[in-house]
């Protein structure tokens, strides 16, 4: 069977189960004796192995058989829990992700872990010599799962409501028959609700599907473990019912059961049967008429436990859907185009001054802006995406440091744009690395200092109207600002002078320049030529600031600030000459405008004066090259201010037109890079204008 | 046929250009073409093609003849570049033509005024002499020194 088509939801699945099984390896850590923990990392191992088998990923599946063996021998107390086992376990784990990362990259994942098997072996074996080999887990799992489904065909019972029952009857009544089947699916199967489709669709061809066990939206939602019932009249005879299902791929042979008689049974006593039933309650046993052929209760719930006592899956929590990412943005870019025609429409509107086409068009942009809201939250991942690694990178790097941190998330639920998450996660793992190394003392210097030996690290996420703040705060020892200090001006990053006149926070924004770094010694974790400043433009790229607070002794903390979406900005349109050109609202502080009187001149470099402070100014029309149009000036200066961080820029435009929604188009890559521009948007009459880099004029 | 080249035509300050059809996506007039600072001398700006932002390169000025204030006639062909797209501004669009293959030459070695790495091969038919461009070179922009 080919399985490539299946290959990217294995890779996706195999990486969840990988997350999986780093987060509860770090909850066995802190709690060994939890043995719900043990269930849960037996599970993914298990999922992993049946999925690696299907797919043919024979490495995989021997390595997490393997890692079954030894978790079944912890479940069992044969083993306890040390944490040299959960290191080792640690380390199938990632071996397990080095493979799936091989297949992701077109190999084959058969990676060298005959050291790790043999590892894991000893390690069972050390631990109880007499336990068996190789495969006791799964045996029993099989025997377990096959002891349930013999019972489960035995007592198997469905209920029918009114309705069903009626509708049952008359068929009956018309000569069709009526079935019970039990379909079981290969608990190997990947896409379990793909199967269920095909086996409603056959079905349907056959006869009419009455009632599904569980429901068919359950079904859909894989809600199910690997078999389901389906009461199917038909005109049929069984055997066409059992080929429609076996011809299915990972349909297994199924129970069908004629269940006609009950309803023909049912049919001289009707009335009264009805009425006594009713009467009873409001639901109905088939069984209560003594047929040998019908089934008795719905024990599917327990009969499930049974099943998968060891392995019960958790009912999921909410009703997802995949969605291909591509798919995403092209919805989003449509409704980008919508908002586009919508701003044009207005404009339309507007000089036609009809009520009812303004009426109309209120409403347009009611439902365009909710639309956009929506299709916005749709792109929205939860931070967690990005967060869940960092808990197992915390460890191991804490404990190639010798250092004790214990790492506190907060917010882990907050969204943000798919964009931003892919992007945001590399610098994070900078900020932490930089608090694990240089923040967080030794335990011994911690305990000198009155500090607790545990140094607590807290990555933390919030919203902040419309934007996201993440921080990364550890309780360490703080930024030097005399070393950073001296170092800047060693650095030749500022002089001596400059240096003394700089307060706290002017020092603290040194540590971002390019070139500066305060590790003494270059470990094997940060002070790879990466700095500061690396993360610090990744971050503006996405239009976000970065801040450092720290108290000597007490700790550090970088504050993140991110738009929640890149796409959809609001902007102020300008004119300079002839030329349109959108600021991003996120960084205008306000606007002014001056008298030419009262700009002044410092060292060659205009300023004015606004409330008592002085603001540089920079003509936008030399930055950006524009030609003179000869458009005669107003008297007064139009003047945006602009901030990044503290620092305030007066940019000098023409006009301002007002502020507009802009959906950010790329310029492409034959135009490059083009410095002072961002991107470009089309404007309602048709126009692209250029969206200025306020980031890049500081 | 297999042996015919499909090309569409265009001129450039009264000389006769053409472009193999394959990489030509369409032939709109001209539109408002936004300047973009700071890009390379050879591009005019950006267009609004439906909804995409794309940029327009001067032939004109890409092969450094003298500039026109572009007329009634001037179209920009958008060309689709290893899968992006570009507009080339011409003075005009005459016609899409068929050359057979034998009937294409090399180009001359050397050139009185046009780099001659701009072009694959000079197409004959009939008296007229179209020059066929080379757009992986005419669109290879080098970053301004």
């Amino acid at each position: 069977m080919d399985m490539t088509q299946y290959l990217s939801m294995f890779l996706e699945e195999s990486r969840e189960h990988l997350q999986k099984l780093n987060e509860a390896l770090l909850d066995l850590e802190s709690s060994p004796d939890n043995k719900s923990i043990l269930d849960e990392i037996f599970r993914s191992a298990h999922t992993l192995k049946g999925m690696s088998a299907t797919m043919g990923f024979s490495r995989i599946a021997e390595l997490t058989h393997d890692m079954e063996n030894i978790l079944h021998k912890l479940r069992n107390d044969e083993i306890k829990t040390s944490p040299g086992i959960v290191d080792l376990l640690f380390k199938c784990v990632d071996a397990l992700d080095s493979m799936v990362t091989d297949i992701a990259n077109g190999g084959s994942g058969g990676l060298a872990i005959n050291d790790l098997l043999a590892e894991l072996k000893a390690g069972g074996l050390s631990a109880s010599p007499e336990a068996p080999g190789s495969g006791s887990a799964t045996d029993t799992l099989a025997e377990e799962s096959g002891a349930a489904r013999s019972q489960a065909a035995v007592v198997t019972t469905v209920e029918f409501n009114e309705y069903e029952k009626n509708l049952i009857k008359q068929a009956v009544d018309q000569g069709f028959q009526c079935y019970h089947l039990v379909v079981n699916i290969d608990p190997r199967c990947i896409m379990k609700s793909a199967r269920a489709f095909m086996v409603f669709k056959n079905m349907e061809e056959i006869g009419e599907i009455v009632k599904s066990i569980p429901s068919v939206q359950d079904i859909e939602e894989e809600k199910f473990e690997t078999s389901f019932d389906l009461i199917v009249i038909s005109r049929e005879p069984e055997e066409t019912l059992r080929k429609g299902l076996v011809s299915i791929t990972e349909v297994t042979e199924p129970e069908i059961k004629l269940i006609t008689g009950a309803f023909k049974s049912l049919q001289g006593t009707a009335l009264q049967e009805t009425a006594a039933l009713e009467t009873e309650g409001n639901r109905e046993e088939v069984a209560a008429t003594g047929e040998p052929v019908k089934t008795v209760t719905d024990v599917r719930p327990d009969d499930r436990q049974n099943i998968h006592s060891p392995v019960v899956s958790k009912p999921r929590k909410s009703q997802t859907v995949r969605v291909d990412a591509a798919r995403l943005d092209s919805l989003m870019n449509l409704v980008g185009e919508l908002v586009i025609n919508k701003t044009r429409l207005e404009q339309i509107g507007r000089s036609f001054q009809l009520p009812e086409l303004s009426e109309t068009l209120e409403q347009m942009d009611r439902i365009t802006s909710d639309l956009q809201n929506v299709v916005m939250r749709v792109r929205m991942v939860p931070i967690d995406n990005v967060f869940s690694r960092f808990p197992r990178m915390v460890r191991d790097l804490a404990r190639d440091l010798g250092k004790e941190i214990d790492l506190i998330i907060e917010g882990k639920e907050t969204e943000l744009d798919r964009t931003v998450i892919d992007e945001i996660g590399d610098p994070l793992v900078h900020l932490l690395r930089n608090s694990i190394d240089h923040g967080i003392e030794e335990p011994a210097v911690r305990v000198a200092a009155g500090k607790k030996e545990h140094g607590t690290v807290v990555l933390s996420a919030r919203h902040e109207g419309n934007n996201v703040v993440i921080e990364v705060e550890d309780d360490g020892r703080g930024l030097d600002l005399d070393k950073i200090k001296h170092k800047a001006v060693e650095k030749g990053l500022i002089l001596s002078e400059e240096a003394d006149e700089l307060d706290q926070s002017s020092l603290l924004r040194l540590i971002l320049l390019p070139g500066f770094s305060t590790a003494e010694k270059v470990t094997d974790l940060s002070g790879r030529g990466v700095g500061l400043d690396a993360v610090k433009n990744k971050i503006e790229s996405l239009s976000g600031s970065l801040h450092v607070e720290s108290t000597p002794g007490t700790g550090t903390k970088f504050k993140i600030q991110l738009p929640l979406t890149l796409a959809i900005i609001q902007a102020l349109l300008v004119l300079i000459e002839k030329e349109t050109y959108a600021i991003p609202l996120s960084f205008i502080a306000e606007t002014t405008s001056v008298l030419p009187a009262q700009i002044n001149k410092i060292q060659e470099q205009e300023v004015i004066l606004i409330r008592g402070d002085v603001l540089p100014l920079i003509r936008l029309n030399e930055v950006l090259q524009v030609p003179r149009a000869n458009i005669p000036k107003e008297e007064e200066i139009n003047i945006v201010v602009v901030r990044k961080g503290e620092k305030r820029v007066g940019l000098i435009v023409d006009t301002l037109i007002g502020q507009q929604e802009i959906v950010i188009k790329p310029l492409g890559k034959i135009l490059g890079n083009i410095p002072v521009i961002a991107g470009a948007t089309i404007l309602g009459n048709g126009q692209v204008s250029l969206i200025i880099d306020v980031a890049s004029l500081f | 046929m297999e042996n015919d080249i499909q090309l569409v035509a265009c001129t450039v300050e009264n000389e006769e250009y053409a472009i193999d059809i394959r990489s030509v996506q369409e032939i709109i007039r001209l539109l408002d073409i936004t300047r973009v600072p700071h890009s390379s001398p050879y591009i005019s700006g950006v267009i609004n093609l439906r909804g995409m932002v794309i940029p327009v390169m001067d032939v004109r000025k890409r092969f450094g003849l003298p500039e026109k204030t572009p007329d009634e006639t001037a179209r920009i062909v958008i060309i689709n570049c290893n899968g992006a797209l570009v507009g080339m501004l011409v003075d005009s669009v005459s016609e899409v033509i068929r050359i057979p293959r034998e009937n294409i030459e090399q180009p001359p070695s050397c050139s009185s005024n046009v780099n001659t790495d701009f072009f694959t091969g000079i197409g004959k038919l009939g008296n007229r002499l179209l020059i066929i461009l080379n757009l992986d070179n005419i669109f290879e922009i080098r970053p301004e020194s």
